[in-house]
């Protein structure tokens, strides 16, 4: 059995696990150990500016995406099957949809010359466009858009368990459905808003695409810094200080997150 | 559920705009593409296969292509059986370290993928795979790993292993009572893994951003090149057809799937 499994798990070893190794090695060696890699991220403005943006923008996209998500999660394990299932397709459709091009539709839709300020002035709304991207709001709109379904998934599937006699067990002993839906369908609706909490928030921290697209260079998130301490500086040390700490965050947060829910469940296994 | 509240209207209405919010930006590109316009503007002002032309007469974007249809190939060609094989081990051996294994082989999902892709270039910039096809097809056979062992392990749990044992009882060794009891059983899934392998390696562009260059570009970086500089419609008409490729082959797997229920 483990001769099956080697092949992959080779694989898993060489192109993750040694790299990320690599990473942490860089970090703290360069020609003999040292800590100035952490010290600059620890210290220097760009750096905790970029990771306190970063933490706060993460932060509000899972906060939206709840928001968004958890009303078409209810919906749809409210509605006869064959509506639940065109709901979920419409919320799994973009999902293969490839992140640059929903990036490139962001683009499209937002910019000056865009779809929606030149449907805003065709109306006469306004007259000058608005500045809807090419900044944080841009980052934010496009950022939600390519997670909610990692929202709306968990959520729809923990709705799934609750069984619905217990609503109408409420109702039967005089609570009104809103009652009922506060007191007994949301606490049985937790598990899955942390698991989607927490694979969205997890994923906004690591995302590079609409940031770096759609931020107009002023939104500097993590990952931004990690590619241009590659790309542009060079600073091996410096990229490879600032992944570590993202990646331990990503961590601790899963860590902290599996004392409450399996992480198979965060992982959208079960 | 027939006495309709305002909470419940308000609840469709909610519904109803964030489904829009989804699904309009995957719809905006097609008339976009389809657009006679240097400049995005819509409503657009005629209809024209231009930006279509430009795609399929640019030497460039059809490397780029050939370069991506080649990975997204060799990716699925090579993850599948690697995937298969983890995961049927997985689901039938009570080894504790498989346990491990397995969350191991979801690692690709849970390191952000700028960190994999960063750690990937140092490491092929050691080797000498940077802007080769190898390691490209290499990087985007690991990251599509976790879909086959996902979509494999779901199938193999309505899998009954005592249908293998019967088979080896009466003479078939493993390999064979594999291929003959197990593999017809669960070929939906295989192939619903093996097509999501394809469309993450179609649509894989961050790694490919530090790994990929010169001949071995794909289609996702030079993409993000071009939209860093400007917006070119071109990518309008690119988009619309990865747009197509990718939903057609979702539909081909979902209805694999349902036929196995």
């Amino acid at each position: 059995m483990l001769a099956l499994v080697s092949p992959a798990l080779l694989v898993i070893l060489l192109l993750i696990v040694l790299p990320v190794g690599w990473l942490a090695w860089q970090s703290i060696y360069h020609d003999g150990f040292t800590l100035e890699n952490y010290r600059r991220v620890f210290t220097e403005d760009i750096y905790w500016r970029s990771f306190a943006l970063t933490f706060e923008i993460s932060l509000a996209v899972t906060a939206i995406a709840l928001l968004l998500g958890y009303p078409v999660a209810y919906l749809a394990n409210s509605l006869p099957k064959g509506w639940s299932i065109l709901i979920l397709s419409l919320v799994v459709l973009p999902f293969w949809t490839s992140v640059l091009v929903r990036a490139y539709a962001w683009l499209a839709l937002l910019q000056r010359t865009g779809v929606i300020n030149q449907f805003l002035r065709y109306l006469d709304v306004i007259s000058e466009p608005l500045a809807l991207v090419h900044n944080t709001f841009g980052t934010v709109v496009a950022t939600v858009h390519i997670l909610l379904p990692f929202m709306v998934l968990p959520l729809y599937a923990t709705m799934q368990k609750i069984p619905g006699d217990l609503m109408q067990a409420g109702a039967s002993l005089g609570a009104s459905p809103s009652l009922t839906f506060v007191r007994v369908f949301l606490p049985l609706s937790l598990p899955g808003v942390l698991a989607g909490c927490t694979m969205v928030f997890v994923l906004c921290l690591g995302f590079y695409i609409t940031p770096e697209l759609l931020g107009g260079g002023r939104t500097v998130m993590v990952s931004m810094l990690v590619s241009r301490n590659v790309e542009l500086y060079n600073q091996f040390g410096a990229a490879s200080a600032v992944a570590v700490v993202l990646l331990l965050s990503v961590l601790v947060i899963f860590f902290a997150v599996s004392r409450f829910i399996s992480l198979e469940r965060v992982l959208g296994q079960k | 559920m027939t006495r309709i509240s305002p909470a419940r209207i308000a609840l469709y209405v909610i519904s109803t705009l964030v489904l829009v919010y989804l699904i309009l930006p995957v719809l905006i590109i097609a008339p976009i593409s389809f657009s006679s316009a240097r400049f995005l503007t819509f409503p657009p002002p005629s209809f024209s296969t231009r930006w279509y032309q430009q795609y399929f007469s640019n030497s460039a974007w059809m490397q780029a292509t050939r370069v991506t249809l080649t990975v997204a190939f060799l990716t699925v060609v090579i993850a599948t059986p690697l995937g298969v094989a983890a995961a049927y081990a997985i689901s039938q051996s009570k080894l504790r370290i498989m346990r491990v294994i397995h969350m191991a082989l979801l690692l690709p999902l849970v390191v952000p993928i700028i960190i994999t892709a960063v750690g990937i270039f140092f490491v092929y910039a050691k080797v000498g795979l940077v802007a080769t096809m190898p390691g490209l097809v290499l990087a985007n056979v690991m990251l599509g790993l976790p879909y086959v062992v996902i979509s494999v392990l779901a199938g193999m749990q309505s899998f009954d292993p005592a249908q293998e044992m019967v088979a080896r009882s009466l003479g078939m060794n493993r390999l064979r009572s594999f291929f003959a009891v197990t593999l017809p059983q669960i070929k939906s899934s295989v192939i619903a893994g093996g097509i999501f392998a394809f469309i993450s390696a179609m649509d894989e562009t961050i790694v490919a951003l530090f790994i990929s260059g010169g001949q071995y570009q794909p289609l996702t970086k030079r993409m993000f090149t071009a939209l860093r500089d400007e917006i070119d419609p071109t990518i309008a008409a690119i988009s619309t057809l990865m747009t197509a490729a990718s939903f057609m082959l979702v539909l081909l797997a979902s209805t694999r799937r349902k036929k196995t229920g």
